[in-house]
């Protein structure tokens, strides 16, 4: 089993801030590495006809949002995320193995292959859910938040929505409570120009998010989704706010590197335009920046891509080799465990016609 | 023996399961210092705090939605809608949140919340504001649904959805808060998805809820004056559904309508007709009648009103034809 998880995270050792800073980016990289890493897999695991569906959501261009963002949360927070999420989960600590199985459908999955790619969750992780309502798991933060500040446990519960779900109305009406009630809720809009294949400007005359959190009273702040540190410190001042009671909005802006889903060729935007989106790359950003500022090797840096590069690959032999869910857990956890089962169609046709 | 309306002892629900579980929160418009827009939650900001009666902007997805999320980090939170008409506003979170957060994300996690609303018809309401939605409920896989018809009920159902491990929505009928009854609260009841037995008789039996439980009771006590027996099945909850009393009954009978006021196209009384004609077919006299609300939305007019839902009469004419067949 190749772990990279913990590879290059160890904190600086009696280090000026310098040495930290130097960790920090390290550690931001190597996040987004098994990010863009992992999406590569689900891409392939895809082609190879091994996942569940097509409806599968890749957030490579977005990786600063995640790693930027999470790294700034703790173990104790809660959060959701949306149709896109599987950047944000990753950054959370989930293992990708289980998540390429839950992709494939697979009883080893997060969920026991009755999620997917778009409602894996872990309450271990505090992953209160991945959803395919765009705007769908953004009040559910309100309520985490709610649950965190009566019973203080000093956690913040963070939304993950896309540039779409800025004009669904119940990010308005969670804002709007999260602010009244003082709570300690984040909301972080991953704008990625595109909501399937209509762009920012064609959903809105009003394209600079924060300013709509700024009317409500939370804090509110866009970042330039290309510069993982950037993201970082900024989200680290909104979630610090945000955990003594003032809720905030964070606005990331990248680029949507790919289609909406994998069928998806984006015959709605141009190629020039792609090749011009692309070259805002974090990864590659933070890898130069690292190189740049004599923070990594080159030969360091590759030996870790190709460690990482391994341990996904290892997901998909976990994914393809993994069973499959039986039958008959179909009627499971509907309701609650020792609640009655629904009754099958079939066996309730066979007791309807097995009558004299 | 007491004397409690439908409303005191919906209260009296609340308040002894508030004071008993301190994770019970109620989140809704007008809940707190209000009191909620029929009187059901009165005065429990004073006992409770606002932090436990949270006033809610109008933001009925909302309201849902933080339930949604507080339900599943530690709170047992009480959503009051205060129309059931504005599920409308809300169904994502219920249908597409609340209802399948346990199976979709496999079994980690439940959403222990009660929706408390209230429906039907009898106070000129209007159209957005007098249906009877318990279909859109029932459809979905993974919500409960009581509706209680009586004061007890009222009191018994409330406290055992607020001990469920699965979102129960809670459907008052906004014509019953006023109505009292003599109620010994500590008697026995049927058991949580167990329908009552409220009248027993042998030429048809009536299977019904809410405030049509009520109006069939009535049209079986004109029936019988007329010398025919009604069966009243009273189901409580349609989620479970006891469709094994039911099935007893009409076996036992060989005659049935259902009694809805939902609309009846696609409906509650479509359902329990249905079920009935398969489980029961061997046994069946008579087609399985259902007796609902008009395919219409609701007038205000109080004529049109109490003419689009199912009344006392309409069941006993009904009763009296199936009877005599």
């Amino acid at each position: 089993m190749t772990d990279t998880s913990e590879m290059a995270a160890k904190p600086a050792v009696n280090g000026s801030d310098r040495r930290r800073h130097n960790s920090v980016l390290l550690d931001l990289y190597r996040t987004m590495r098994r990010i863009r890493s992992f999406e590569e897999r689900v891409g392939e695991l895809f082609v190879r006809g091994q996942t569940a569906g097509s409806m599968l959501h890749l957030s490579i261009g977005e990786e600063a949002a995640a790693a930027g963002v999470c790294s700034t949360m703790e173990p104790r927070d809660t959060f959701t995320t949306h149709h896109r999420g599987h950047g944000i989960f990753l950054a959370r600590g989930a293992d990708p193995k289980r998540m390429m199985a839950e992709i494939a459908g697979k009883m080893d999955g997060y969920c026991h292959g009755k999620g997917g790619s778009m409602h894996i969750a872990d309450m271990q992780l505090g992953h209160l859910g991945a959803n395919a309502i765009v705007g769908g798991g953004i009040a559910a933060v309100v309520g985490a938040g709610l649950s965190s500040k009566r019973k203080r446990r000093g956690s913040v519960s963070v939304a993950f929505f896309g540039d779409g779900a800025m004009q669904q109305g119940i990010l308005y009406e969670s804002m709007n409570m999260a602010a009244l009630w003082d709570l300690p809720v984040v909301f972080v809009c991953v704008n990625n120009q595109y909501g399937m294949g209509t762009r920012v400007d064609q959903a809105t005359r009003a394209p600079n998010f924060h300013e709509r959190a700024l009317v409500l009273g939370l804090n509110g702040r866009t970042v330039d989704g290309l510069d993982v540190e950037a993201v970082r410190d900024e989200a680290s001042t909104i979630v610090d706010a945000a955990r003594g009671g003032h809720p905030g909005f964070l606005a990331v802006s990248c680029y949507r590197f790919f289609g909406h889903a994998r069928m998806d060729k984006s015959p709605y935007r141009s190629e020039e335009e792609e090749i011009e989106g692309r070259k805002k790359d974090p990864v590659k950003f933070a890898r130069e920046r690292l190189l740049a500022e004599r923070l990594a090797k080159a030969k360091m840096l590759d030996v870790l891509d190709e460690a990482i590069g391994k341990e996904m690959d290892e997901t998909i032999d976990f994914a393809v080799s993994a069973a499959l869910p039986p039958a008959t857990s179909m009627f499971r956890d509907v309701y609650a465990v020792g609640e009655p089962e629904p009754e099958p169609v079939r066996a309730r046709i066979d007791r309807v016609l097995a009558r004299e | 023996m007491e004397s409690l309306t439908y409303r005191d002892a919906l209260r009296r629900a609340l308040d002894e399961a508030m004071a008993e579980d301190e994770d019970i929160v109620v989140i809704g418009e007008e809940v707190g210092r209000y009191g909620g827009a029929y009187g059901v939650t009165k005065d429990l900001i004073k006992t409770y705090g606002p932090e436990r009666l949270i006033d809610t902007p109008i933001s009925e997805p909302a309201i849902v939605g933080v339930a949604v999320g507080a339900a599943m980090t530690g709170l047992r939170p009480v959503a009051e809608l205060m129309y059931v008409d504005f599920l409308g506003m809300s169904m994502d979170q219920l249908a597409n949140q609340a209802a399948k957060i346990r199976y979709m994300f496999g079994g980690q996690i439940g959403v222990p919340m009660v929706l408390r609303t209230q429906g039907g018809t009898g106070r000129s309401a209007g159209a957005q504001h007098s249906q009877s939605l318990e279909a859109w409920v029932m459809h979905t896989p993974g919500l409960r649904l009581a509706m209680p018809a009586t004061v007890a009920d009222a009191y018994h159902l409330l406290r055992h959805s607020l001990t469920m491990p699965d979102p129960v929505v809670f459907i008052e009928h906004k014509s019953l808060y006023a109505q009292k009854e003599d109620v010994d609260l500590d008697a026995p009841v049927p058991p949580w998805g167990k329908a009552a037995i409220r009248r027993e008789g042998n030429d048809l039996v009536i299977v019904t809820y809410s405030r049509q439980a009520r109006f069939a009771m009535a049209a079986a006590e004109r029936l019988a004056q007329d010398g025919i027996e009604a069966t009243v099945i009273d189901l409580r909850t349609l989620n479970p559904l006891d469709i094994d009393t039911v099935r007893q009954e009409v076996e036992r009978v060989g005659k049935a309508m259902v009694v809805s006021e939902g609309a009846m196209t696609a409906g509650v009384a479509a359902e329990l007709a249905s079920r009935i004609s398969e489980e029961c077919f061997d046994f069946l006299e008579q087609p399985v009648v259902r007796v609902a609300g008009e395919d219409v939305p609701i007038a205000v007019s109080p004529g049109l009103e109490a003419a689009s839902v199912p009344g006392v009469e309409l069941i006993r004419s009904v009763g009296e034809r199936l009877a005599r067949w």
